[in-house]
């Protein structure tokens, strides 16, 4: 059947939109047609995260404080934008720990796992924990750093204290308790940290697009043919979030 | 329960690129084509429109496109002897999976690869001796650069790839790349719109006395209808291409070039969210009667199919031939067999460079969006007194701004955190400028890929196991085009200038710098080094046709999409025109 | 293919009428004489010996009238063509379209070619009185030649045993079939095509094809409360199925003013005419029918329409250019101009341009409103096959936004149209069932 034979027809008339069977289980999802539907795919739909709503994963008190801690000196407050908390990032975190990126959907989490061999490998630590795992056990062993070294939570060590003891774990000068690799999860907060103040505010961090402005990073946008010949301009662009509210 | 599906002519493993070039040649010709996807439909309108795809965090971080590591990964070794260990996040690979696979998240770079990488082992030979092929194991493809032209031709029509010629039927032109193979026609749509720092890199190339031009892309420079009837739109430049869909119908890709054909076609089947396993060949093992599936589900299937079609990503066609005993498995130690032997790699080094005042407005992007000079590359370049074969094309690109991805790029010795950070990221952010280098990369005897002794993917099925580390020809060959990158980079005025040169210590698929990840399942004019002939036809098993980078004997200084499309062209070709007609080996052995 | 509310809407009072109506003044519309011309003993199942050419003749008659498209199941539903099974929702029911596939016992193989011409010219069914969904009332306008025609070339389609029953979904009273012809004493009119003195062939062919196959003021025309056409407002435009159908007259603003037979012929034939892109329900017509048009016919359509006075509605002066409006521009730019282009131009053969588009600008904005909350696909024809898909942005969008947004384009690029009311995004999006937009920080 040539193509126009196969347009022509009137099965193909008859066919012309899409089937999409499903029906018992014992069935392959077969398409047949261009699906017929025009809204956006469900689990392509963003979903918002609204600051201030509780927390889903990061429940206990002294976890967050002393995450909040952490967070405002890798972004603290200052002549360019807001601290990573005041940004929403501890709010984006919990969100993204309590779903997919959080439970490792993505991760290959099968054993075994030979940390040397592997890490010699690689290049880098190896884990079998998710991310959720790995903050849960990291955070308590932060806490239980301070409380050994100087006695009292992480949450109150002062700001210099705190740089010091990011600056030895970042340089995998200190070892943390039990067992956790201070290197590797202080490369996980700093990346999460960051993450949450340069994503779209729909995350729940990047609070006023602070992240954004800060950066210079004009955001959602999706053309930008009327600026590509203004080269080596500063174009001042005001940065749009994915979802505005105006 | 086992589902039993009616027979259909041609059956295709996974509808990216390869698979829907394929499916659109063959049923165009009438027959009847089943495609078997593991990932789910997606479409532009539906899945990635630009009020969803302008997403850094969701499609770049999260890699939200990808093929996660659960649904099956690659484990990774240096050498022969290692234990290998799977690959458990993300790395630089980028398996693509659902309708369209990675050629709905790719970039658009849209190269012919160069006469020479065709020929590499004979050319090389002739010009500079045998000798200087030690240590490789390089290999003719079986086909030349002139055969593939009009299967390039016809992919670039499909594809509606932006560029200018640079040789028009032997005609040299100095707005394209003069070191391009001879071809028959001009392209589809005209280049891209330079951005600051290409319009920088051009100027300082040039007054060096190189041949810039912009790179082919299939990030289209205007509206466009393909031979299909498809239309296009105009690439907007911005920014969310790679690792994104397009949401403008601007970048080359199934769904924005042959889906819309393809899926009216009333001989076309697709079956999404199913997995196939693994070929099944019939009792003389001479031929396969189709392909065994799994569905989401987890019910079993069959395909019954008269053809069998493997377009999945160069890592799972290799592994697909394998599991289903579709040729004779590679062994380094004895050098015999041919699945997995000649894997190859993209050879890569960057050089940063920054430009204190200017504002490069980086978002400003697209994912093809370059100037080139190839007068490195290949064999574009005299090699007698060199130590290795190949080369590089040295590209300043402007590929995106997303700030996630850009976080880290500041000078040398700033702090990622703290206020240093914030003070620093954007001024480094608008200074800063790469130039990147491509090179080729040469199969060697112990870099392959087999089945992993010990880890398994979510269906019990064993995963690929990958041996690789750089060789000595690709380390030589990337310090001298990092060195000329370099000299570039001053010449440019880049001031506290960073290389990247990740040949000087072994290879890890976390050290991010290309997703292309090639050979395996070669093609070539002799059965005892190739699993293919030079249509894709497995030797073995005659009605098994494998498509994609997996055929390529060795990596040339490029992207690898245009060669798999144009080689998916013919190979269906070759299956409607001459197999079908008369099923057997399409190539005496 | 198209929603029939307002005709259902008629039905409960029409019930009335009818049990009523015994009056003589029911002896014309009631009259079938016109039948006399056809054959009342070969049934089609036995017709076996079709003029090939009367066959050829006929499929482009019904391919003009588009039964295969409401005679057709969709999806799980597909019997095969013309096995019926497509289901037309209407408020007091659900009809479904009756199997004409010449099978006797389920579709009208026992029909004589009498019954054939009965029940397309004159809504007299096998078993009982049509509802008016079957577009009968125009299809009364019929030659007897085209009715000949296609008489042979339903016996060559392809007999399938699928027994439906058209009014299952449809609960009482509104399953009383006698009660339509309360509603065609009322509203129909069942003479013949009679062509216009002083007119051209051209003319005239055209608006045999408008008025009769193509049953086109069937959707364009607004109906009155008990859903019968208005005849004072003939192809002004009309509301159908959650979308507009827009003025087919040559009113310069929200009609074809300035457009060509030539440009209304492109459209009805690959579904673009270079500007506005057929979607919805106007899709499937293209589809279904009008890209099988001639040129010639297709050329006459165009000549008839465009030479219609149409309906007094005007080009307003364009809105003022203040805040809102440039927040509108700047979502322009983020959200549509990707395809829509910077200056409404368009993406050609791809995207419908805003710039010069004469249905966007029409006071009634439903379909536009309706294409941005709910997302909408671009016809596919043979010329055409793109079928470029519209997003959905109810989900990002507040009706504020989309009022604001549909204000921009219908006031730019020299477009002029009133203001969008926010309230009326809200009701279409109610109607639509579209969710409301996601609630952010």
């Amino acid at each position: 059947m040539n193509r126009r034979e196969a347009l022509f027809s009137l099965g193909a008339a008859a066919t012309a939109s899409a089937t999409l069977v499903t029906a018992g289980k014992a069935q392959a999802e077969v398409i047949k047609g261009i699906p017929a539907a025009t809204g956006i795919s469900p689990d392509h739909l963003p979903s918002p995260v609204r600051r201030g709503g509780g927390f889903q994963v990061l429940t206990r008190d002294t976890d967050r404080q002393t995450l909040a801690a952490v967070f405002d000196r890798l972004i603290p407050s200052d002549a360019n934008g807001p601290s990573a908390t005041e940004a929403g990032c501890i709010d984006f975190l919990d969100a993204q720990l309590a779903g997919p990126f959080g439970s490792g959907a993505a991760l290959y989490l099968e054993g075994p796992l030979n940390q040397e061999n592997d890490e010699a490998m690689m290049g880098q630590p190896q884990f079998l924990a998710t991310p959720r795992e790995r903050y849960e056990s990291g955070l308590a062993a932060l806490e239980a750093y301070a409380q050994s070294t100087d006695g009292v939570a992480f949450a109150i060590l002062s700001p210099n204290r705190i740089d010091e003891i990011l600056t030895g774990l970042e340089a995998g000068e200190i070892e943390l308790p039990d067992g956790v690799n201070g290197q590797a999860f202080f490369e996980l907060m700093l990346q999460n940290a960051r993450e949450g103040y340069l994503a779209d505010p729909l995350y729940g961090g990047n609070k006023d697009m602070a992240g954004w402005k800060m950066m210079g990073f004009p955001g959602a946008r999706y053309d930008f043919r009327p600026y590509i010949e203004r080269r080596g301009e500063d174009l001042g662009l005001t940065p749009v979030s994915l979802i505005p509210n105006d | 329960m086992t589902i039993e599906r009616p027979r259909a002519d041609v059956v295709i493993v996974g509808l990216g690129w390869a698979g829907s070039v394929m499916a659109e040649e063959l049923t165009r010709a009438g027959l009847e084509v089943v495609a078997i996807e593991r990932g789910k439909w997606r479409d532009t309108s539906t899945d990635f429109p630009p009020a969803i795809a302008a997403d850094e965090l969701r499609w770049h971080t999260r890699r939200g496109m990808l093929q996660p590591m659960s649904v099956e990964t690659t484990t990774f070794r240096n050498r022969v002897g290692q234990t290998a260990a799977p690959v458990r996040s993300w790395s630089a690979f980028q398996y693509g999976w659902e309708v369209g696979g990675a050629g709905t998240h790719w970039a658009g770079m849209s190269w012919r690869f160069l006469p020479w990488d065709f020929q590499a082992a004979t050319m090389t030979r002739e010009r500079y001796g045998a000798a200087k092929l030690e240590g490789l194991q390089v290999q003719d493809w079986g086909v030349t650069y002139e055969e593939m032209e009009p299967y390039y031709d016809r992919f670039e029509r499909i594809a509606g790839t932006s560029g200018a010629a640079g040789n028009l039927n032997g005609e040299s032109r100095a707005a394209g790349n003069i070191f391009e193979g001879p071809r028959k026609r001009d392209y589809p749509t005209p280049p891209l719109k330079d951005t600051h720092w290409m319009a920088t890199y051009r100027q300082t190339v040039s007054d060096m006395g190189y041949h810039p031009f912009t790179v082919p892309a299939g990030n289209l420079s205007q509206a466009y209808v393909n031979p299909l009837g498809v239309a296009m739109g105009p690439c907007t430049y911005c920014g969310f291409c790679d690792f994104h869909g397009c949401g403008n119908f601007s970048k080359s890709s199934p769904q924005a070039c042959i889906l819309p054909v393809l899926m009216r076609r009333p001989n076309f089947t697709v079956l999404t969210e199913t997995e196939v396993l693994h070929a099944v060949k019939h009792d003389d093992g001479k031929t396969a009667k189709g392909v065994k599936f799994v569905t989401k589900d987890g019910e079993e299937g069959f395909q019954p199919a008269d053809v069998v079609c493997i377009t999945a990503y160069q890592m799972d066609n290799v592994r697909q031939m394998l599991l289903g005993g579709i040729g004779t498995p590679y062994d380094p130690r004895t050098g015999e067999g041919t699945v997995g032997r000649n894997y190859s790699y993209q050879t890569c080094s960057s050089v940063t460079g920054f430009f204190p005042g200017q504002k490069m407005n980086p978002f400003i992007g697209a994912g093809a969006l370059a100037v080139q000079i190839d007068d490195f590359n290949g064999d574009n370049f005299d090699h007698s007194d060199l130590d290795f074969i190949g080369g590089a094309g040295i590209m300043g690109f402007s590929t995106n701004g997303r700030p996630i991805q850009n976080m880290n790029g500041l000078r040398k010795g700033t702090k990622r955190w703290g206020s240093e950070w914030k003070s620093a990221i954007g001024r480094d952010y608008q200074e800063a400028a790469t130039i990147f280098c491509q090179g080729t990369s040469m199969p060697v005897r112990d870099a392959y890929i087999d089945l992993d002794p010990t880890y398994k993917d979510r269906h019990g099925q064993p995963l690929m196991r990958l041996t690789f580390d750089w060789n000595r020809n690709d380390i030589a060959m990337t310090k001298f085009t990092t060195d000329r990158a370099l000299e570039i980079m001053r010449e440019a005025g880049g001031e506290d200038i960073m290389i990247d040169n990740q040949s000087e210590k072994s290879w890890n698929p976390y050290m991010q710098h290309s997703s292309h990840t090639i050979g395996g399942a070669v093609m070539g004019a002799d059965p005892t080094t190739s699993a293919l002939n030079p249509f894709l036809q497995s030797w073995e098993v005659h009605n098994v046709f494998v498509v994609g980078a997996s055929a390529f004997p060795n990596n040339g200084g490029y992207n690898p999409t245009l060669t798999v499309g144009a080689l998916a062209v013919r190979a269906a070709q070759a299956i409607h025109q001459t197999y079908v007609n008369n099923p057997g080996a399409l190539v005496e052995g | 293919m198209a929603n029939w509310n307002k005709i259902g809407l008629g039905l409960g009072a029409v019930a009335i009428v009818a049990v009523a109506a015994a009056g003589t003044w029911a002896y014309t519309t009631l009259n079938t004489g016109r039948s006399g011309v056809a054959d009342d003993k070969v049934a089609l199942a036995d017709l076996s010996d079709a003029d090939p050419e009367a066959v050829a003749r006929g499929e482009y008659v019904m391919r003009s009238g588009d039964c295969v498209a409401c005679h057709t199941g969709q999806g799980a539903g597909n019997a095969g063509a013309f096995a019926g099974g497509y289901e037309i929702h209407t408020p007091f029911g659900t009809l479904v379209a009756s199997n004409i596939t010449p099978d006797r016992d389920t579709g009208i193989g026992s029909w004589t070619e009498r019954d054939f011409f009965d029940a397309l010219r004159h809504g007299r069914g096998g078993d009982g009185m049509l509802y008016p969904a079957m577009p009968y009332t125009a299809y009364a306008k019929l030659s007897d030649q085209d009715m000949h025609d296609l008489w042979a070339y339903m016996s060559t389609v392809t007999p399938v045993k699928n027994a439906v029953d058209e009014t299952a979904g449809m609960p009482f009273p509104y399953n009383i079939r006698l009660a339509m012809a309360g509603w065609n004493m009322l509203f129909f009119d069942n003479s013949g095509f009679e062509p216009v003195a002083g007119e051209t062939e051209e003319w005239n062919r055209g608006k045999y094809l408008v008025d009769g196959a193509g049953h086109c003021s069937s959707c364009h025309t607004s109906r009155n409360g008990l859903g019968a056409e208005i005849a004072a407002t003939y192809l002004q435009g009309a509301v159908i199925d959650g979308w507009f159908a827009p003025e087919l007259t040559s009113n310069p603003h929200v009609g074809l003013g300035g457009s060509s037979a030539e440009d209304v012929a492109r459209y009805l034939t690959t579904g673009s005419d270079g500007v506005a892109f057929a979607a919805g329900p106007m899709a499937e017509a293209v589809e279904n029918s009008t890209q099988y048009l001639t040129p010639e016919d297709a050329k006459a359509i165009g000549t008839y329409l465009v030479s219609l006075p149409g309906s007094s509605n005007r080009k307003p002066q364009p809105m003022g250019d203040g805040p809102a409006m440039q927040q509108a521009a700047l979502a322009y730019e983020v959200n549509c101009s990707a395809c829509h282009g910077l200056q409404g131009e368009g993406i050609e053969a791809l995207a419908p341009a805003f710039a010069g588009n004469h249905a966007i600008q029409s006071d009634n904005v439903t379909s536009i409103a309706a294409a941005v909350l709910r997302g909408a696909r671009a016809v596919h024809t043979e010329t055409l096959p793109t079928a470029g898909g519209m997003p959905a942005f109810g989900w990002k969008f507040d009706d504020a936004q989309v009022a604001g947004l549909l204000d921009y384009i219908r006031n730019s690029w020299g477009n002029a149209a009133a203001p969008v009311n926010a309230a009326d995004v809200a009701r279409i999006r109610a109607e639509m069932g579209v969710d409301a937009k996601i609630a952010t920080n």
